[in-house]
């Protein structure tokens, strides 16, 4: 597969990427650059997270200063962790960030124990890459309080809150039925706050300046081009992230990894926004997105994504072993064109029924995937129901080899575009 | 009270259906749906018995 590109915006901020991301920043760089320097007290910097309103970018979208207070009033003396553990097999800028910035992602989480009153915190990973940085980060600069680095093996449901908090006490990275949350029983059973790694670096910034919530980092892929790793201000168009990416006329968009499922060309125009994508029935999730090519069949993208997700399930919960399964074999059925009217109506309202019924969100991405094609793409389901379609066929589904999407490697192999990628004129100014 | 069901420790014996018909229902492949979480006074004591008559604990009652 093609190297993923990183694309610095030519307009406007983009603090996470920061000026070299095909670099990885030594400490002495992070410290020319402010860092690690702010006389913030924890509280004036968690009122600044709250008006910023900085919310989680790991895929739920939390607002971080409710979950920072959460944890700081919960019984007991909390413990804070940095989550790298990426699953979703479309997105890679955690992975990114904890390999070239890993001191921007220590400092957020030395803000975060001091804001929370924690005395432990880990940085929970899978990628050796990101490890071996953050070990280096952590040997050049004393934390000021003991830092455990966890390595877990990659899986979807890893860097699930409670798989997080399972494996750092010594179980297996598999989730648990919630409640409790993570925020009130976590590690050891102390108050957890499990934020995702880019949300940490956010809150670095946030000491600093005041755009650190403005922008989100985004996996794009899809189409003949290469992925992109960039960062984007809220705002920005879907069409103009799929001309920035070079598949400009998608046929649908893969939303927030698998977890957003998928949107019709007619939603091009939505813009990078909660309100907005939640308003759709889709969200950002860790932002990935995946733009179809023109001839590639949304059908068997959704059966190629429900299929993952199946192979992916922890196989606890009865309910997300038999879901899923259905999910998959009934759309597989619709992509071979041998899909009846009882296996169309049984995707939706398996769509409305299974969301929420498993111990983690992995059976409501598959449930969404399912409804998002029924409900968005009610005359292409119809069409494949008579006719087997020649796209589905030349692409059967294969656990999710094609939504992969390589993690760009600073300082080797990563090739830095400055705004080279020239979007149409009439978008060029708001692009970035 | 609340009724909360542990997914991964329901196992479809489908016990906890005939104590609690209308607050809980079984699903196409026998595991347990909750057709009610906030539970009213007249529910607490069908759904009471749901929770014992289950044989993986996986039902439980909550404040
Ligand atoms: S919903 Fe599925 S993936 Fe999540 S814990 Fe249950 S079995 Fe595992
Ligand atoms: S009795 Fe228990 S295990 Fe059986 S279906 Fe009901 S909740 Fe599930």
């Amino acid at each position: 597969m093609t190297a993923t590109v990183i694309h610095i915006p030519g307009h406007g901020p983009a603090p996470v990427l920061g000026p070299s991301p095909d670099r990885v920043e030594s400490l002495a760089a992070y410290l020319a650059r402010g860092g690690y320097r702010s006389e913030l007290r924890p509280e004036e910097l968690l009122a600044r997270i709250e008006a910023a309103d900085l919310r989680g970018h790991g895929g739920a979208g939390f607002p971080t200063a409710v979950k920072l207070r959460a944890v700081r009033d919960g019984e007991g003396a909390p413990v804070v962790v940095a989550n790298g553990e990426e699953g979703e097999p479309g997105s890679v800028k955690d992975r990114w960030l904890l390999r070239a910035r890993p001191h921007l992602v220590l400092d957020g989480l030395v803000r975060a124990a001091r804001i929370t009153g924690a005395d432990r915190a880990f940085v929970y990973l899978s990628d050796e890459g990101a490890e071996r940085r953050v070990r280096q980060a952590l040997a050049e600069r004393d934390p000021g309080l003991p830092v455990e680095v966890v390595r877990t093996e990659p899986a979807y449901v890893a860097g699930e809150e409670s798989a997080v908090v399972r494996r750092i006490d010594g179980g297996p990275a598999l989730p648990t039925a919630k409640p409790p949350r993570v925020f009130e029983h976590g590690v050891g059973g102390a108050p957890t706050l499990v934020a995702n790694v880019e949300t940490l670096a956010r809150l670095a910034l946030l000491t600093g300046g005041s755009d650190g919530a403005d922008t989100a980092l985004l996996t794009l892929s899809g189409g003949r081009s290469a992925p992109v790793l960039t960062e984007q201000r809220y705002g920005v168009t879907l069409r103009q992230l799929a001309v920035l990416q070079g598949t400009a006329e998608p046929s649908a968009v893969l939303m927030g990894g698998l977890f957003g499922g998928l949107l019709p060309p007619s939603a091009l125009d939505l813009p990078l926004d909660r309100a907005r994508l939640a308003q759709a029935g889709t969200g950002l999730g860790c932002g990935a997105i995946r733009f179809l090519a023109p001839d590639e069949c949304p059908v068997s993208v959704a059966a190629d994504a429900v299929d993952h997700l199946t192979a992916e399930s922890s196989r606890q919960c009865g309910v997300c072993v038999s879901g899923t399964r259905a999910l998959r074999d009934t759309l597989v059925a619709l992509a071979e064109g041998r899909c009846d009217a009882d296996g169309q109506a049984n995707l939706a309202r398996w769509a409305q029924g299974l969301p929420g019924r498993g111990a983690c969100g992995l059976l409501d991405a598959a449930a969404r995937l399912a409804g998002s094609l029924v409900a968005g793409f009610a005359d292409l389901v119809e069409a494949h129901r008579r006719t087997p379609c020649p796209a589905c066929a030349a692409t059967p589904p294969d656990a999710g080899r094609r939504l992969r999407v390589p993690v760009p490697l600073p300082m080797t192999t990563a090739t830095v575009l400055r705004a080279a990628v020239p979007p149409p004129p009439c978008t060029a100014a708001r692009v970035g | 009270m609340k009724l909360r069901i542990d997914s991964t420790r329901c196992q479809g014996y489908g016990e906890c259906l005939p104590p609690a018909p209308g607050v809980i229902d079984l699903d196409e492949w026998g595991y347990a749906r909750l057709l009610v979480v906030d539970l009213t006074d007249d529910q607490e004591a069908a759904a009471r018995a749901a929770v014992d008559a289950c044989p993986n604990n996986a039902l439980r009652l909550e404040r």
